[in-house]
């Protein structure tokens, strides 16, 4: 076992433990906390991944702004038994398990033994990528890769997706602010 | 026993089942608010190890998966402002943020 491979089951065994404990823990501020760990160990993933620059957005976004957004909102709205049980589960919450294993047995089920299954396609541990182009050498390394996927106006580039999410984010901004003040 | 593509599909595919759970069994408006966020790192984790994995020439080089990883969290944080800010106007107009509570367009 080398050691990507224990970092992997490292990391994977905290992932799903800390998001049982965000589903699970009775008071809601502790669930938001252990949602800091599930973020900050999905950038452990995407270290493994060779995708620093998504691990660094991970962290900043995620672990950063979502998180504060999500606290300063539960600070907000303060239920009335905050003690005790500020985070109640359904009276029907078995169907959520049903629901959420049927899901997750079929998706199991289609990656690993069904038709359409990936085993047959594996490749080597870091396949990694390469350049194509003589006009557009690779540069250096990720984030200056994605830099030039996101931006370039003359190489292969995710430039007009790049302008929608802009505006997007636009309209979220002053929909958030439209909907959140106070009239 | 290496890394393959496997490992890192059905760790996407337990923590999304996780998160779906929370998103339908949770009566706290926030709190479904946070199993939605664990379903969009489990897709962000499946299509990170995808860009990964793909070895089909022309496209590997172009990192999409990563690149739609992006995009996602882009859409993520404009989702979880939007929602919050709702949230918070729920509970303003009505004192509560129970989902079960909030039945003003039930028919």
């Amino acid at each position: 076992m080398d050691l990507a491979t224990l970092l992997f089951w490292i990391i994977a065994i905290i992932l799903v433990g800390s998001s049982l404990l965000v589903v699970g823990l009775r008071n809601i501020v502790h669930s938001a906390l252990a949602l800091v760990v599930v973020f900050a160990m999905a950038a452990g993933i995407y270290l493994l991944l060779n995708a620093e620059l998504i691990a660094i957005v991970q962290i900043l976004i995620y672990a950063g702004a979502v998180t504060i957004l999500i606290l300063f909102a539960l600070m907000l709205t303060r239920i009335s038994n905050v003690r005790t049980n500020s985070n109640p589960i359904n009276k029907v919450w078995w169907i959520g398990v049903i629901i959420s294993t049927l899901v997750g047995a079929g998706i199991i089920f289609a990656v690993t033994i069904g038709p359409h299954s990936t085993v047959s396609v594996q490749t080597a541990y870091g396949a990694g990528y390469g350049s194509t182009n003589s006009a557009c050498p690779l540069p250096p390394n990720n984030v200056a890769y994605i830099g030039q996927l996101l931006y370039s106006p003359t190489c292969y580039s995710y430039v007009l997706p790049f302008e929608i999410a802009s505006i997007v984010l636009l309209v979220a901004i002053i929909g958030a602010i439209v909907i959140g003040r106070e009239d | 026993m290496g890394l393959s593509l496997n490992h890192f599909l059905v760790l996407g595919a337990l923590l999304f089942c996780i998160g779906l759970y929370g998103a339908i069994a949770k009566h706290n408006a926030i709190a479904v608010l946070m199993g939605i966020e664990i379903m969009l790192n489990a897709v962000n984790i499946t299509m990170v190890g995808f860009a990964f994995y793909n070895t089909v020439k022309p496209w590997s080089t172009f990192l999409t998966g990563q690149i739609f990883a992006i995009f996602i969290i882009t859409v993520a944080a404009a989702e979880a402002a939007v929602a919050l800010a709702m949230i918070i106007s729920i509970y303003r107009k009505r004192n509560t943020v129970d989902v079960g509570e909030i039945n003003l367009m039930k028919w």
